[in-house]
């Protein structure tokens, strides 16, 4: 290649291939989107675009099911947020504020469970639950306690980085401007490492919401969004399974695109 | 630059020291010692100066003052009052990290404010504002720390343990992060904040020219002792071991034989030469010793030139190099003897530039010539001031 | 100089304490009861109970009977995986030394398609792939595929929903890798007369290669036990492990079996993993 235009494209060649890569990953997205305003013609198993209606989002609980479904979802959701962001906050300070014996230990335990298959966490939460004689019992409280484990290492892993990543003669200024301990961590430590809690947080959540295999395997007849989807796909999907997903995707783009903004906002002011 | 050394008091231990004063503290780390038995003296309102390379244990000093590191034995007390294990926020001593460590998530204000809310002081505005004032940052008083320039920072950070009024200021290389111009207005700016407060400031330094040209003493420390105490030109002037010598500024250190004493004099045999060395210069009882010399003291003529330096007159150098670097020529002479001597020549333009391979006379005035311990390495600090 | 130490004392055990607790008791006793349970005797059922008979026999039946499943899970994760490697790799690259001031969007961008519901994104391929589906129009109409050909209920379109499921599992760790390649190496080694794409043989790849590790791992082992991908998308005859276990214990509830089925894929890819990461040459990474 020779000439301006083929400098052109070498130069931008791989950032082109990179831009496909990222438009097809969009493609299903699409897809969402579009069959959110999709007529059904009844309710068929056949999953195509028959015309278009707002009657999906004018009415997304008109499968009584789904709602439930998605109730449950959210309720999980929220309570194994909170739960697994409390103890993974408290065991990131420990591991990387704390030295003990069992400290590299502890960090291979929290890691096993992120490289762990999925199935294989789910079936052996079940063996337990069963030996232990709670099969007749699965349902809302066991889905959660599995939540809470998967999510658990995945909080541990965010805060213990920003925590990691923490200057701290910050503390031991605040300690110097006669900050005591409690004072420190509220007004200094706290404040710092609160975008690395909450985005532990917002993960805990779309993990647990987004979760089917192992909760599949411990909900006794509980069912939660993603069974919901994965039960409908086999009878006929309701278009507003559409609409959720549509929903979940722009409710996150704005998080992340105002977040964003906020540190354009800030790093603007820089100049 | 201010010469008025205070020597430190030599007021008996029983008597309250209104000043910084340690004692005999040690801190040991799992593998080294940083701090090996210190005594030191920091007069009331002094402008105090650490000096030393890295790992000299300055830092470390600084941080069992600050009350961020615990001795392992010894006191420090401050105006009498025993503080080497108070919690860092309970005693009256504040520091201007070297990384600023400021806030990033509180604003100018709200930094600054930091000590005075934590101890509910009232009239926070009106003291923040006069603190800004102080370092003219007054404007920026609602920007973010990210947002300022590292000067600024800087500044915010000497404001923010200003504002506490504490009996001692700690500075812990506070200007290392700035360029070489920055620093130099940092240091006039720094000097004057603290003519103007008159609060004790202890400063931690590698850097020798900020050292002298910021405190009224300096305490050369090295392996965590230490080495020399004084006023910067004393410092300079009369080292008392190779390792000052070295650290500050360069010296030529000659090995000779000590001839006589006397009351004024001491003479020494350096090299089949006898020079002079005044008693008040002398820092050795032994028979041999290192005759040092300034570079910029000693003078270079041709030989048989009558130059202003009676006295000693060491004949029979090569020049074996010259570099000419505006305000001076340096030159390496080659003595019979195989050693080579820096010699600085003021560019005056009175006298004219030699070449090498060209035959010297180095000569000096006795007055100028200290003599060091023998069983001193010569090349001691060298390194270290060079690389600090 | 000496930073300050971690404290030491109790007070990090009471941090840790209940995050350990959780873990040891929901995800490391429960490898034991997996493994007990393995060794059941299968005639037990939930009423009557199991025993504990240790049937290694379990396991012999488990690969007589489903070592096909087991194979083609393998076989799917392994090519996803490869996939996603050559496309993530593009994408990262191109995110870490190309986009200029739009790597921040173009990062959230890759992130942003997968908060949908891993579900819906899935079903959402289902209509895509579909028999009449746009992409089957246009494969037909080059003769890429016969005129009754399909792409749903196929290996490839289960190959190709694991391959888009997983793909931000292996572009965010190769994006930190790449990212962190001082771009100031690369002009070094065209300096020293190496060829853009020697250089980056030479030099971007084995410095990129713990992404390339951790991506590929992050990949791999979900593709593997996941049957999401092969209900929604591949053929009911053409089951994949995670499918067998998952109906083993919720419909046949025939736990010594599953537990030992799960059994055997856990081993498969501890031997899998710790493989490849030897031949990769960093062991320093687990």
């Amino acid at each position: 290649m020779n000439g301006a235009a083929g400098r052109w494209l070498r130069e931008h060649l791989v950032l082109m291939l990179g831009l496909l890569v990222l438009v097809y990953t969009f493609v299903p997205i699409a897809v969402v989107v579009l069959m959110s305003f999709n007529a059904p013609r009844g309710r068929n198993a056949v999953y195509q675009f028959n015309g278009f209606t707002l009657d999906n989002w004018l009415n997304p609980c008109a499968d009584a099911d789904l709602c439930s479904a998605l109730g449950v979802s959210i309720r999980v959701g929220l309570l194994a947020t909170v739960v697994a962001t409390a103890l993974g906050t408290l065991a990131a300070f420990a591991l990387v504020r704390h030295d003990f014996a069992g400290r590299s230990a502890s960090n291979v335990l929290i890691f096993l469970p992120m490289a762990a298959p999925e199935i294989v966490m789910g079936s052996s939460l079940l063996a337990l639950f069963v030996s232990a004689g709670f099969a007749g019992q699965l349902g809302f409280w066991t889905i959660l306690i599995a939540h809470v484990m998967f999510c658990l290492s995945f909080v541990v892993v965010t805060v213990r980085s920003r925590l990691a990543g923490m200057d701290d003669t910050l503390e031991q200024a605040a300690m110097d401007l006669y900050a005591t301990p409690l004072q420190t961590f509220l007004r200094v430590t706290l404040p710092l490492v609160f975008p690395g809690i909450l985005g532990a947080a917002l993960l805990s959540f779309s993990l647990s919401f987004d979760d089917f295999i192992v909760t599949n395997l411990n909900s006794g007849s509980t069912v939660t969004f993603p069974m919901f989807v994965y039960g409908a796909a086999q009878r006929g999907v309701p278009m507003q399974v559409n609409v959720i997903g549509t929903l979940m995707f722009v409710v996150s783009i704005v998080i992340v695109v105002a977040s964003e903004l906020n540190n354009r906002r800030r790093s603007r002011a820089l100049t | 630059m201010s010469l008025l050394a205070e020597a430190p008091d030599q007021v008996a231990d029983d008597t309250p020291y209104d000043g910084l004063r340690l004692r005999s503290v040690t801190k040991a780390f799992a593998s080294f010692t940083a701090v090996d038995g210190l005594d030191l003296d920091v007069p009331r309102g002094s402008f105090f100066a650490l000096l030393g390379p890295s790992g000299c244990g300055k830092t470390t000093t600084l941080r069992m003052v600050a009350g961020l590191e615990t001795p392992t034995s010894g006191s420090i007390t401050l105006a009498g009052q025993d503080i080497t294990y108070a919690k860092p926020y309970r005693r009256p001593v504040n520091t201007v990290f070297q990384s600023y460590a400021l806030f990033p998530h509180l604003d100018i204000f709200e930094n600054v404010a930091f000590g005075l809310r934590r101890r509910r002081s009232a009239d926070v505005k009106t003291q923040v504002h006069e603190m800004l004032e102080l370092v003219e940052l007054t404007s920026q008083a609602r920007k973010k720390p990210a947002q300022l320039s590292g000067g600024q920072q800087q500044r915010v950070a000497l404001a923010r343990a200003l504002i506490n009024k504490p009996e001692v200021l700690l500075l812990d290389e506070p200007l290392g992060a700035l360029d070489l111009k920055l620093r130099r207005s940092m240091q006039i700016e720094i000097k004057r904040i603290q003519t103007e407060v008159g609060l004790t400031f202890v400063h931690v330094t590698h850097d020798q020219e900020e050292a002298m040209t910021m405190a009224d003493t300096v305490a050369v420390m090295n392996k965590g002792l230490i080495e020399q105490m004084g006023a910067p030109a004393e410092l300079y002037e009369n080292p008392r071991s190779t390792f000052v010598a070295n650290f500050l500024g360069q010296s030529n250190l000659i090995e000779g034989a000590v001839l006589s004493r006397s009351a004024d004099v001491t003479t020494v045999d350096m090299q089949g030469i006898s020079v002079s060395v005044p008693t008040g210069r002398t820092h050795t009882d032994d028979a041999a010793g290192w005759v040092g010399i300034r570079p910029e003291k000693v003078l270079i003529g041709e030989e048989g030139e009558a130059l202003d330096a009676p006295g000693n007159t060491i004949p029979g150098g090569v020049v074996s190099d010259v570099s000419f670097v505006g305000v001076s020529t340096q030159y390496l002479v080659r003595m019979p003897w195989g050693q080579e001597l820096q010699v600085f020549e003021q560019n005056t333009g009175r006298r004219r530039r030699f070449a090498p391979g060209e035959r010297v006379e180095l000569s000096w005035r006795p007055e100028y010539a200290f003599l060091l311990d023998r069983s001193q390495d010569a090349g001691a600090g060298a390194v270290a001031g060079v690389l600090a | 100089m000496s930073d300050t130490e971690r404290r030491r004392g109790k007070v990090g055990y009471l941090l840790l304490l209940p995050a350990v607790l959780w873990l040891g008791l929901f995800f490391v006793v429960p490898f034991y009861s997996l493994l007990a349970t393995s060794l059941f005797d299968q005639s037990g059922s939930d009423f009557r109970g199991y025993e504990m008979d240790y049937a290694f026999g379990n396991y012999v039946d488990v690969l007589r009977d489903y070592w096909q499943p087991l194979v083609r899970s393998l076989l799917y994760g392994a090519i996803a995986t490869a996939i996603c490697l050559v496309l993530g790799y593009v994408l990262a690259y191109a995110i870490a030394f190309k986009a200029g001031r739009w790597k921040n969007l173009m990062l959230v961008l890759v992130i942003a398609p997968f908060f949908t519901s891993f579900l819906i994104r899935t079903l959402s391929w289902k209509l895509i792939l579909s028999d009449d589906g746009f992409i089957v129009n246009v494969l037909q109409a080059v003769h890429l595929l016969g005129d009754d050909g399909r792409l749903l209920a196929t290996p490839v379109a289960v190959v190709a929903g694991l391959t888009y499921n997983f793909l931000p599992f292996m572009v965010l760790p190769l994006f930190a890798s790449i990212d962190k390649i001082d771009h100031r190496l690369i002009e070094a080694s065209g300096d020293l007369y190496a060829h853009p794409v020697v250089g980056f043989f030479k030099v971007t790849w084995p410095l990129s290669l713990p992404g390339v590790v951790s991506g590929t791992l992050l990949t791999f082992i979900p593709a593997v036990g996941d049957y999401i991908n092969a209900q929604l998308l591949g053929s009911t005859n053409q089951r994949v492990i995670g499918s067998v276990i998952e109906s083993q214990f919720t419909d046949a509830n025939n736990y010594p079996v599953a537990a030992a089925l799960s059994m055997v894929l856990m081993a498969l890819i501890v031997v899998m993993v710790l493989v490849y990461v030897r031949r990769a040459g960093t062991e320093e990474l687990l």
